[in-house]
């Protein structure tokens, strides 16, 4: 589409990324009918094609208001509009410009400065564990909507971590949140590996992915999280130790298979950032060896239905389409995908489910009704924020499929 | 954006008691500017009207609200066999109240017709916010056929909120034949001869080369993408049917200079056969920042002839185009492929544009097929009609809506502004409606 970028932005790199994207956009609002947020409020200006105009029209000079603002905040990010685009048009990226540049300009009231501020500093903090743990415990003295927020105390108990040592060897990403409030899925991730002759190494150092941040408008903050990561991973990258990174939450994923396009402009470390976005996998991209690895080795069970969901970082955000339930299914596992909308956003986005809640909600229960549909005994799935928001909302458990797989390896 | 009836008559009524233009609304996919805002006016969306009311399989119709997207109808009716004909390539997105204002085609409507003739009962609001319904559920009804003269009406006569649809059997099988051809003008032969051998296939498309291209690196389709245009020919009925439809076919393509001839394997390849075709506009967002897609329609028989016509205005204007075609219609999308930010561009594309409708009535055809007239082609209806017809025009528009609130300033020119678009072609100094007055 036609773009005419006011001065401020002309010549800038931001201003340059911004408008090659908008110049792919074609306007036809395909797009619209894959959004969750259009699909649920039915406004243009919560659609994709709404959003990009919107965008757009700030950096052509237009005056940028609070509602400019809130229409963006409404996005979900989940990138929906990206696999539906048939022009290529790489929302994504845009979304973020838009949000930083609205950001500087427009104020937020005090008291959502604040909850955005909370989020970023406690979820990486490292007192976000023993606040949960201690959660954890008070869970039935919490009011509702923090208690959706907190782990049962049955779910932080992990199980033993492997000490076999392997020639073939891959980096793993603990994640910030994730340690704290289902622990066992990174044992359980360690554990399969190590069934299947692969080593798994933490780096001690290394933490959040820096998504929290980026999406909290955080740029810089989030750039530093990348920095730390790879400075923490380099070390063992450099000696050619691993084949891997692996990313068992496809959230986390799909961030650092971006640190390369994020740390491009930065001479110290768009190399090795670009290594390390290259080096990246999600966990399920490793499947085909696991499944020819363990296949005399699991018991599954063909009469318990499990529904996968499939998290939009991972179908979504790395195009990672059908495989966990294919591979799962050819290990003898009864998975099941809905019959409509498997490409919607359960509505966990990151943070959202904390600052959009109504919407993030309603998105919840229509996942959850669509699953229901299938009548499963297990919900599966692979990013750990849509499997807490998830089981926020049903008694059905939700667990991440490695665990499946792990409770399954005799 | 109304949620009930109630709303929608009482923004109508408030409307019209002040003269204030409406501008109905559904997805925003509509192709000629229908949906586009009027500068004092409201914009009524209809996006809430998302409810599938009822499928009644007995009775081979569903009766949906206005927003509900194309797609979800054949969706809905899916699990008792059943499925809604007309699929405009935009169907993903756009609303079956949309539709209804374009009278929109698809890949179908070769075989099963338009909207038009899929489309059994409307209910609506007139501009005075009073509830009005067209057809009812029997294949005719009594009195005038008014539904005939809504569908089509680009939001101009009433706004529509329920439409009950006819629903057709899903064939037990379909397939789709992949012709290559080496040049265009074969390509277009082969389409009037397909039809001309007695075929009617349920999908007749051609696209060229520069489009299969651009679609691909999206959809892997498996297109031939050495050939200068591939045929999509779909047949679809009974096992025994299809099976001598494609032979037939196959027969007539290959006589016609096919070079290669591949047919569909199951339906998760001809899925995505035609997922190329059905997202092949945007697509072209792939190899060019703008593309101005044109729609209108000529004999089938003169096919070859127009793309010969448009490669030479390639040439002209200096511009690319890509062509789509519903080539068994003798519907044209050609696309043009420019540059907005770059005004010259934009300016040749628009007389491009202008100069391929022209050639499509001066071979016999029309200036539109299946987008619509709205903005877009205000000028080119006075290629199209004469200044008698456009005063009927207006007469059925104000025996609806004697205040014109509804959709202002769409579809029908005023003379006035036929006059200033004949001042902008003159050609050969030959003066275009010489008829009409001068100021
Ligand atoms: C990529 C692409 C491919 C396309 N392919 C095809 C195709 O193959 N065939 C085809 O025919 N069209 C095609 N179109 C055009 C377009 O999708 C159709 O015209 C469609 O019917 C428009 O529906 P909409 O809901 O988007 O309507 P809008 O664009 O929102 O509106 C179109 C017109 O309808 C009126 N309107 C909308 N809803 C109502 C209502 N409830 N009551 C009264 N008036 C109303 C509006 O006022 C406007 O004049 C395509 C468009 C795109 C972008
Ligand atoms: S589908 Fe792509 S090109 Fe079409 S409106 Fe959405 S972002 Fe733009
Ligand atoms: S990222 Fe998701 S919520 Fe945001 S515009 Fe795209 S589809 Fe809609």
């Amino acid at each position: 589409m036609q773009t005419n970028l006011s001065p401020e932005f002309r010549g800038t790199q931001q201003g340059a990324t911004a408008e090659a994207i908008l110049r792919k956009c074609v306007h036809c609002g395909f797009c619209l009918a894959t959004c969750p947020t259009y699909q649920l409020l039915g406004n243009e200006l919560d659609g994709p094609r709404g959003r990009i105009y919107l965008i757009k029209q700030v950096l052509e000079g237009a005056t940028v208001t609070r509602s400019t603002q809130q229409h963006l905040d409404r996005c979900l990010t989940c990138r929906s509009c990206e696999t539906t685009c048939p022009s290529g048009v790489d929302y994504g990226h845009l979304i973020d410009i838009g949000r930083q540049v609205i950001d500087e300009r427009v104020a937020r009231p005090t008291r959502e400065k604040f909850v955005r501020w909370l989020l970023k500093v406690g979820l990486t903090s490292s007192f976000f564990g023993p606040a949960i743990k201690l959660g954890a415990l008070l869970r039935p003295m919490l009011p509702k909507t923090l208690q959706n927020k907190v782990p049962l105390p049955s779910d932080i108990e992990s199980g033993s971590w492997p000490t076999r040592i392997h020639a073939r060897k891959v980096l793993l990403l603990a994640g910030c949140v994730q340690p704290s409030i289902r622990p066992n899925i990174n044992a359980a991730t360690a554990r399969v590996l190590d069934a299947a002759g692969i080593q798994s190494l933490v780096a001690g150092k290394a933490g959040c992915c820096g998504a929290i941040r980026v999406h909290l408008n955080d740029r810089p903050g989030g750039l530093n999280d990348m920095r730390r990561n790879i400075d923490a991973w380099w070390p063992t990258i450099e000696s050619n130790a691993i084949d891997a990174i692996i990313m068992n939450a496809s959230g986390c994923g799909v961030m650092v298979k971006d640190y390369g396009a994020a740390l491009a402009a930065d001479a110290s470390y768009a190399k090795k950032a670009a290594r390390v976005s290259a080096l990246t996998m999600d966990l399920s991209e490793l499947l085909p060896d696991l499944v020819s690895a363990l296949r005399t080795r699991v018991i599954a069970s063909s009469q318990q239905l499990m529904a996968f969901h499939s998290p939009c970082t991972l179908q979504h955000g790395q195009r990672l389409l059908g495989g966990v339930e294919r591979h799962l299914q050819s290990l003898g596992f009864k998975v099941e995908v809905t019959l409509s909308e498997n490409h919607q956003c359960c509505g966990s986005a990151g943070t959202y489910s904390v600052l959009e809640p109504k919407i993030a909600y309603q998105l919840r229960d229509r996942k959850l009704a669509e699953i229901g549909r299938l009548k499963p005994r297990c919900i599966i799935s692979a990013n750990i924020g849509c499997i807490q928001h998830l089981q926020s909302g049903t008694s059905i458990p939700v667990k991440h499929w490695i665990e499946i797989l792990d409770q399954a390896i005799v | 954006m109304p949620q009930t009836e109630a709303q929608v008559a009482a923004v109508l009524v408030a409307c019209h008691e002040l003269g204030v233009p409406v501008v109905a609304r559904g997805a925003g996919t509509g192709l000629s500017g229908g949906a586009t805002p009027h500068r004092f006016g409201v914009i009524l969306s209809l996006a809430r009207f998302n409810r599938v009311i009822r499928v009644d399989p007995l009775n081979c119709l569903a009766v949906v609200e206005c927003g509900v997207r194309n797609l979800s109808i054949s969706e809905a009716a899916a699990p008792f066999g059943l499925y809604y004909a007309p699929d405009p390539s935009s169907q993903i997105a756009c609303t079956i109240g949309g539709n209804i204002a374009e009278n929109s085609g698809g890949v179908h409507c070769l075989k099963y017709g338009l909207t038009l003739h899929n489309v059994l009962k409307l209910r609506g609001f007139t501009a005075s916010g009073e509830l009005i319904e067209f057809g009812s559920e029997a294949l005719d009804s009594p009195g005038l056929d008014l539904l005939s003269i809504v569908v089509g009406s680009e939001g101009m006569l009433a706004v529509i909120t329920e439409v009950t649809v006819k629903l057709i059997p899903k064939p037990p099988v379909a397939r789709c034949l992949l012709a290559s051809f080496a040049d265009l003008e074969a390509a277009g032969n082969a389409v009037a001869a397909v039809i001309a051998a007695g075929i009617i296939p349920a999908g007749l498309e051609l696209m060229d080369r520069r489009m299969t291209a651009a679609v691909e690196s999206f959809v892997h389709a498996g297109y031939d993408l050495n050939a200068a245009a591939i045929l999509l020919c779909e047949s679809d009925g009974t096992c025994d049917e299809v099976e001598e439809e494609i032979g037939h076919m196959g027969a007539v393509l290959k006589s016609c200079g096919a070079t290669r001839l591949s047919v569909s394997q199951d339906e998760a390849e001809r899925l995505r056969f035609w997922s190329g075709r059905k997202n092949a506009f945007p697509a072209s967002g792939r190899i060019s920042p703008d593309y101005m897609c044109m729609d209108s329609t000529i004999p089938r028989k003169r096919m070859a002839e127009m793309l010969r016509a448009i490669e030479a205005m390639e040439l002209k204007y200096d511009l690319r185009c890509a062509n789509v075609f519903h080539a068994g219609d003798g519907n044209l999308h050609p696309l043009i492929l420019f540059d907005a930010n770059d005004p010259d561009q934009l300016r040749r594309c628009e007389l491009f544009g202008a100069e391929i409708l022209e050639a499509s009535v001066h071979l016999g055809g029309t200036i539109s097929g299946e987008h619509g007239v709205g903005l877009e082609k205000l000028n080119s209806m006075c290629v199209q009609f004469s200044p008698l017809e456009r005063q009927q025009m207006i007469a059925v528009k104000r025996a609806f809506d004697p205040k014109e609130i509804l959709n202002p300033g769409k579809v029908i020119p005023t003379l006035h502004r036929c006059a200033e678009y004949g001042k902008m072609t003159v050609h050969r100094g030959l003066l275009p409606f010489a008829e009409l007055p001068r100021f």
